[in-house]
This record gives structure tokens, C-alpha cells and sequence, in this order.
């Protein structure tokens, strides 16, 4: 007989690896995104002296002299500190131009020994004259920020510290947000118009062909996701299998090719496919369940075939349809590889501006506000099921 | 009674509800599973399928309702051929082996689907309801799930939506298969009831002879898709016309032999030592090979010399008082299992295990049938 605070730690120890593998790949790099969409001290640890010396500024004209010294100073040390490009591009993240302006200013200034300060910086640039220029630093030198959050959403912080709508021409996540949504429901529902026949027809076939249907379902999920994007890049290009079919039925002009791909119809299409599965799935496990009596009870109840499939079969399969939809909508909102290789610039989604803001803009902390937004977004969803349906009728494959 | 007079001969051309003809099934185009089936039943009539699982009492069932169909003869409902009917034009009320109660909807709307998709009006629907719900005794479930009802009232409500629609015709497959024994002894009484109060047709399927004796006004007892009779209950007991039948409905003493003469109605057949002489059920000449069949409550022991044609030599083996009966087993025509039942009336002469006594029947008590190899 083992002792029980024994046997407790024997199954801790058992499920152990398994939680520190979790802890490590996927909830620290999530808290640490999290944390990186609302803390940046970057600027803050650049320019200490200088973010105190506007402390008493009121934000109204210009700083005074104290602040023009010591942003001098402090713009030549993180330049020696190699921290000024990082600096540089915060600050010009919120007032466009300034990234040149600091650079050019710390290389000016190496040779700069003594004030007045303010004559000698506004001699290098005239930004330095303008109050835009101090509130970006000021903006920036919050360590605890809301502003990737706001701009995520299209808004923006005034120099008064009201809130705004960025301007029209700037509204971009919003829209793009908005698509990707949408995008995700048209996939989802193509997933389960398609994916609801097939499903039904493996659940309820004879078990050998049951199989090889499964089987069929199943190949894509083995072959690798870049070989099936490009398949399909040989299918719907321009000059393409399936236009070249449709001109050869004179369904289409030989100048009338139908723009299948680089654009949304093809991030629809090669993205409906890739998901089909995970909507096949759990509506095979629901309907496999389901004996064949109750269609047959319906009938011999003197039901319509549309009756009984609507009044009996069809509740029966919400669990999987819910489940199936969730799980191919979660997967699609989030999606980045295929838009990205078929989407050309019109079928991009927020998944790939969260990638460009990672690898290109290098505005990590943007992309961690959207990628925090996609997670409280599918977060809701999954509440809104569990309040809906409940989370417990929720069947996965 | 005699099956004759029970049987389809006697009924009227509008009595019958429902007329097999000829009809056989086979589901891989190679073996039948059914073959040869005939049955004319009687409206009112509760009819039953009688057989070891797999004869095909589900397939002829399933035919009946519309999910198979015949690969040869017809079925008739009300005189007119049913082969190009769908099952929800049958105006048939099923109840499946395992209920098939819509697990999603509560018992009142069970209930009220039949009503529902033939388009009658809320308020017929729930007055209607509400009667069968009166008929099973399940007044006041209308609103639980079929998951939250026991085996026992899931059956009834199964047989309530049966019965919503007031079909003409019920089909019952197995239905208390599920329900352990109390429960099923009660619910045959309830069917039963059902039954004389609607006044509906049944055909019933069980493999439980005994279920079938309670409740049935004739049963088709089936062997390997082939019906081997069809008659009413006690005709079945007191007049089995096949080896099968007489082994599967009660208990007997099955003897093998010989026949030796024949006289008409009556056959003498040897088996081992003794010549026993029997009722010539089938249809044997002298040399064939047949099986004997005596009930065990008609075998006398010690009987007056004389009073009974058959009269053979026997060594007790076994004794066992089983209150209404003693249940003598004996050596006797070459087995060792031969049974006699003596009723608890007078007492029982004093027998003692390993006594020699002699043991006695009739000839009508005893029935030369079709010659059965193997007793599976
Ligand atoms: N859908 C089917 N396809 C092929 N063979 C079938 C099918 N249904 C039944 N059979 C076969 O037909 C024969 C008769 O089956 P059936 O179900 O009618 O028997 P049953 O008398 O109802 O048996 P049970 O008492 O076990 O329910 C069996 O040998 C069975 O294997
Ligand atoms: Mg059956």
C-alpha cells in the first residue's frame, strides 16, 4: 500500500515533464508576449534625465534649457551604448521623421562640449523646436504603455492626452481585423457545407470504406502544408490548370483568366482546404455516434426525409458543427502560412501584419497588442460557446 | 382449437391486415435469410416471430416497415402491395429494441414528432399526448429527456409514441430485451393490455418462447429464415409439427429411431430396444429416420398395467422437488436424461434413486416428427 502524499507525488511526477514543456514553449512566450504589448523601457532606460526633466514641463511651448542638456547628453551616450537605433525607431513610430533626426543629432553632438544646449540641438535639426518632438519622447519614455493597444486599434493619443481616431488614411488594423473575421467565417462556413456531407457520408458507410474515406480526409493532414499551398498555385494561376480547363469548355475567354490566386479567392480557397479536416473530424466522431434507428424511428413516424434530417439528425450533430466551426474559425482568424504564399496583397490577414510587425518593422511590442487582441478574441468565442452550448458538448475528433 | 381454425383459412378477405407471400430475403445476393415466408394476419391479431437470433425475425420486421425490401414475393397492407411505399406512408407504429427515443427532445415532443410532421394543430397534438402518456401510466414525464427515464418508462414511452398516432398496424422488435426480468413480466402484461384496450395489430419479435406464449394469439415460430409453424400458443405446445418447434417451446423428452410400420395416423419406431408407438406427424415410411417427442408431464411412473400404449423400463437417477412438481430424471430408451414430472396432487409412490420402475405414456401423447441430427 503506498501512502497517499506518496502517490500524489508519484502522479505529479509523472505529468511533470510534460507541464515544465508546456511552461516553456507556449505559456512563457505567451506571458511574455502579453507583457511585451504593454511594457517597453527601452526609452525609458535611454533617457532617464531627460524624461524627469520634462516631468515638470506642462506641455505647452518648449521644455526648458535643463531637458535640451540633458537629452544631449544622454542621445551621445546611448549612441556610444549602441541603444540609439532602438531609441530612434520608438520615437519615430509615433512622430514620422524623427529617426534621422536623433541619429544625425548624436552624431552632431559628439563634438558639442557646452551649452546653451537648446541653440545647438535646434542648429542640427529644427525639430528640436517643435513640441511634437518632445511629446514623442515623452510618449515613448512610459515604461507601462497602452499605446501599441490603442494603435492596434486604429486610435491614437493626442499631445493633451485625449484619445482619437487615427486619420482616415492611417486606419488600418481595424479594416484589416474586420477581414480576417469575415475571411474566417466564409471559410468556416465553406468548411461545413463541405465538410458536413462528407462526414455524413464516412459515418454512416460500411466500415472498410469507411476507412478508406477516413484515409482520403486524412492525406492532406500528412503531406506537408507547403506542398498543398503550391499545388494550388498550379491549379488557380492564370495560366493555370483549372483556367486553362475553363478555356478550353469556352466557359472563359482566353483573355478573360479568372484571378483565382495572389489575391482572396485564393487565401479562401487554399485555406478551406488546408482546414477541412479539423471541421471532417468532429463531425464524423458526433455522427458516428448517432445509430441509423433514429433516422429510420423518424421515418417509420411518418417523416419527410428533409423532416427527420432537420428535426432529428441535425441537433444531434450541433455538438460537432460547433466544435468543427470553433476549432476551423479559431485555426483560420490566427492562419499566416498560406495567406501569406497565395494571399498576394489583397488576401493578407492580421496573422501577416502581426508577422511583418515582427520581422520586418521590428515593432515587436504592435505585434504583441494584435497578437493579444487575436487572443482575447478566441478567448470570447470560447466562452461564448461554452455559454451557448457548453464547453463539456464540445467533440474533437 | 386447431391451427387450421385459427389460422389465415378461416379469415375473411377484409379481416386481413397484413398478407406475406412468398417472400425471401437475402442481403448478399447469395444466402437467404429469409425463404419461403408466408403469414396472413388478422386485424386485432398479435402475431409473433418466434426464433433463435438470427433467423430473420428483424429482417421480416424490417420488411413489413419499409426498411428492406423483398428480393422476391410481396407484402400486402390492407390488401395493397406495399412495395413501392416509403416506411412514413406505411401509417405503421415501430417500436425498436433499443427504444430509439429522440435523445434531444423531451418526452412530450417524442411524443408529439408523429403529430408534429402530420400537421396537426397544438392543440390536438397535446390532447393526444396526453392520452397515450394516460395509456403507458406515465402521466406527468411530458418535460424529462429519455436520458433521465428509466429502462421501464423508456420502453413505455417508446411504445406510447408507437401508438400517438393511432397506427393501424404496431411492429415491436425485442422490445423488452433490455429490462430484466420483474420488469419485462410486467411489461408484457402492459402490452397486452394495450393491446385488448386499442384493439391494434401487432406483430411482436422475441426470441423468449415464454414471452411469446404469454402474449400472443399465434406465433410464427422461424428456424434459419424458414418458418417451421405457425399456430397459436397451445397448439404449439400440444402440437408440434416439427422436431424444432417441439424442442424450442417447452421442455421434452426427444427419442430417435426408427420406424418400423405404419398404420395410418399412427407409426411404431424402434429405438434401441424398445418399440414405441406414436402419432405419425411426419410424413415417414418404414426405415426412415425420426424423432420422438414426449412431454415430460405426461409420463407416468408405476402406471396401471394396460392404460397406456407405451410402456418402457427405466432406472431413477435424480430426483428433485421443485414444489408444484417432482422432476424425476431416469435411464430409460437408451438416454440418460429422460425427465418425467410428477404433480404435487397425491404424493408420488415412494420413488427412491436408483429404483427400477417402469414408466408409461399414450400413444397421441407422443409425436413421431421430422428427424433433427443435431441439437443446436
Ligand atoms: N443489414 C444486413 N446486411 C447483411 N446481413 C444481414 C443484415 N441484417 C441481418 N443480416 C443477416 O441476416 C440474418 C438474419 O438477421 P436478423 O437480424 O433478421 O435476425 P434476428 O432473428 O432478428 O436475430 P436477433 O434475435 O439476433 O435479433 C443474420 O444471419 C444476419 O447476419
Ligand atoms: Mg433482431
Amino acid at each position: 500500500m503506498i501512502a497517499p502524499g506518496r502517490e500524489r507525488f508519484r502522479a505529479l511526477a509523472l505529468v511533470l515533464p510534460l507541464l515544465v514543456f508546456i511552461l516553456i514553449t507556449f505559456i512563457a512566450p505567451l506571458a511574455t508576449m502579453l507583457v511585451r504589448s504593454v511594457h517597453d523601457p527601452v526609452v525609458a532606460d535611454a533617457l532617464p534625465a531627460t524624461l524627469a526633466s520634462l516631468d515638470g514641463w506642462d506641455g505647452e511651448g518648449l521644455p526648458d534649457e535643463a531637458a535640451y542638456e540633458a537629452i544631449a547628453r544622454e542621445l551621445v551616450q546611448a549612441r556610444e551604448d549602441r541603444t540609439l537605433g532602438q531609441v530612434a525607431g520608438r520615437v519615430n513610430r509615433v512622430q514620422s521623421g524623427l529617426r534621422s533626426v536623433f541619429t544625425r543629432s548624436a552624431r552632431s553632438l559628439r563634438d558639442v562640449t557646452e551649452g546653451p544646449w537648446r541653440d545647438a540641438l535646434e542648429e542640427i535639426d529644427e525639430a528640436w523646436a517643435d513640441p511634437a518632438t518632445w511629446h514623442a519622447i515623452r510618449a515613448t519614455g512610459q515604461r507601462f504603455t497602452g499605446r501599441h493597444y490603442l494603435n492596434a486599434v486604429d486610435m491614437q493619443r493626442l499631445p493633451d492626452g485625449s484619445v482619437a481616431r487615427q486619420p482616415e488614411e492611417r486606419r488600418i488594423y481595424l479594416p484589416l481585423l474586420w477581414r480576417t473575421l469575415v475571411v474566417s467565417a466564409v471559410i468556416t462556413l465553406l468548411c461545413l457545407l463541405l465538410g458536413y456531407p462528407v462526414a455524413h457520408l464516412i459515418a454512416h458507410a460500411p466500415e472498410r470504406r469507411a476507412n478508406l474515406l477516413l484515409a482520403l480526409v486524412l492525406v492532406p493532414f500528412w503531406t506537408s502544408l507547403l506542398v498543398r499551398t503550391t499545388a494550388w498555385i498550379v491549379l488557380l494561376q492564370t495560366q493555370g490548370v483549372v483556367n486553362d480547363l475553363l478555356v478550353s469548355i469556352g466557359l472563359v475567354g482566353d483573355d478573360g483568366r479568372l484571378a483565382m490566386i495572389y489575391n482572396m479567392t485564393g487565401t479562401i480557397i487554399a485555406m478551406t482546404h488546408v482546414l477541412l479536416p479539423f471541421m471532417v473530424l468532429p463531425l464524423y466522431s458526433v455522427m458516428r455516434a448517432i445509430p441509423g434507428q433514429y433516422m429510420n424511428a423518424a421515418a417509420s413516424l411518418g417523416a419527410r426525409p428533409a423532416q427527420a434530417f432537420l428535426r432529428v439528425y441535425w441537433p444531434q450533430t450541433l455538438p460537432g458543427v460547433g466544435a468543427g466551426s470553433l476549432l476551423v474559425f479559431i485555426l483560420a482568424i490566427g492562419y499566416y502560412i498560406t495567406p501569406a504564399l497565395v494571399g498576394g496583397s489583397s488576401g493578407q490577414l492580421i496573422s501577416n501584419m502581426v508577422a511583418y510587425h515582427m520581422q520586418t518593422s521590428l515593432n515587436w511590442g504592435l505585434a504583441a497588442a494584435l497578437g493579444g487582441i487575436l487572443l482575447a478574441g478566441v478567448l470570447a468565442l470560447y466562452l461564448l460557446y461554452d455559454r451557448l452550448v457548453g464547453i463539456e458538448r464540445l467533440s474533437l475528433g | 382449437m386447431t391451427a387450421a381454425e385459427a389460422g389465415p383459412v378461416a379469415a375473411a378477405e377484409s379481416d386481413v391486415r397484413v398478407e406475406f407471400e412468398g417472400v425471401d430475403k437475402s442481403y448478399d445476393g447469395r444466402t437467404l435469410v429469409v425463404e419461403d415466408f408466408n403469414l396472413t394476419i388478422r386485424k386485432g391479431e398479435f402475431v409473433t416471430l418466434l426464433g433463435p437470433s438470427g433467423s430473420g425475425k428483424t429482417t421480416i420486421l424490417m420488411m413489413l416497415a419499409g426498411f428492406q425490401s423483398p428480393t422476391a414475393g410481396t407484402i400486402r397492407i390492407d390488401g395493397r402491395s406495399v412495395e413501392e411505399l416509403p416506411p412514413r406512408k406505411r401509417g405503421i407504429g415501430m417500436v425498436f429494441q433499443n427504444y430509439a427515443l429522440f435523445p434531444h427532445m423531451t418526452v412530450g415532443r417524442n411524443l408529439a414528432f408523429p403529430l408534429e410532421v402530420r400537421g396537426l394543430n397544438a392543440e390536438e397534438r397535446q390532447e393526444r399526448v396526453e392520452r397515450a402518456l394516460q395509456l403507458v401510466r406515465l402521466e406527468g414525464l411530458e418535460d424529462r429527456r429519455p436520458g433521465q427515464l428509466s429502462g421501464g418508462q423508456q420502453q413505455r414511452v417508446a411504445i406510447a409514441r408507437a401508438l400517438v398516432f393511432e397506427p393501424d398496424l404496431v411492429l415491436m422488435d425485442e422490445p423488452l430485451g433490455a429490462l430484466d426480468r420483474s420488469l419485462r413480466e410486467e411489461m408484457q402484461y402492459e402490452i397486452r393490455r394495450i393491446h385488448r384496450e386499442l384493439a391494434v395489430t401487432v406483430v411482436y419479435v422475441t426470441h423468449d418462447q415464454q414471452e411469446a406464449m404469454v402474449m400472443s394469439d399465434r406465433i410464427a415460430v422461424l428456424k434459419k429464415g424458414v418458418v417451421e409453424q405457425i399456430a397459436p400458443p397451445e397448439a404449439l405446445y400440444e402440437e408440434p409439427e416439427r422436431a424444432f418447434v417441439a424442442r424450442f417451446i417447452g421442455e421434452n423428452n426427444r427419442l430417435h429411431g426408427r420406424v418400423v410400420t405404419v398404420d395410418g395416423d399412427l407409426c411404431e419406431v424402434e429405438t434401441g430396444r424398445e418399440r414405441i408407438r406414436a402419432l405419425r406427424i411426419a410424413d415417414c415410411e418404414p426405415g426412415d429416420q425420426v424423432t420422438l417427442s414426449i412431454r415430460p408431464e405426461r409420463i407416468a411412473v408405476n402406471p396401471e398395467p394396460g392404460v397406456y400404449g407405451n410402456q418402457v423400463g427405466a432406472t431413477i437417477r435424480d430426483l428433485a422437488f421443485l414444489g408444484d412438481h417432482l422432476r424425476v430424471r431416469m435411464d430409460a430408451c437408451g438416454r440418460e436424461d429422460f425427465i418425467a414430472k410428477i404433480p404435487n396432487i397425491v404424493g408420488h409412490g415412494g420413488i427412491l434413486v436408483g429404483d427400477t420402475v417402469r414408466v408409461g405414456w399414450t400413444v397421441t401423447d407422443c409425436r413421431a416428427l421430422n428427424h433433427e441430427e443435431k441439437e443446436d
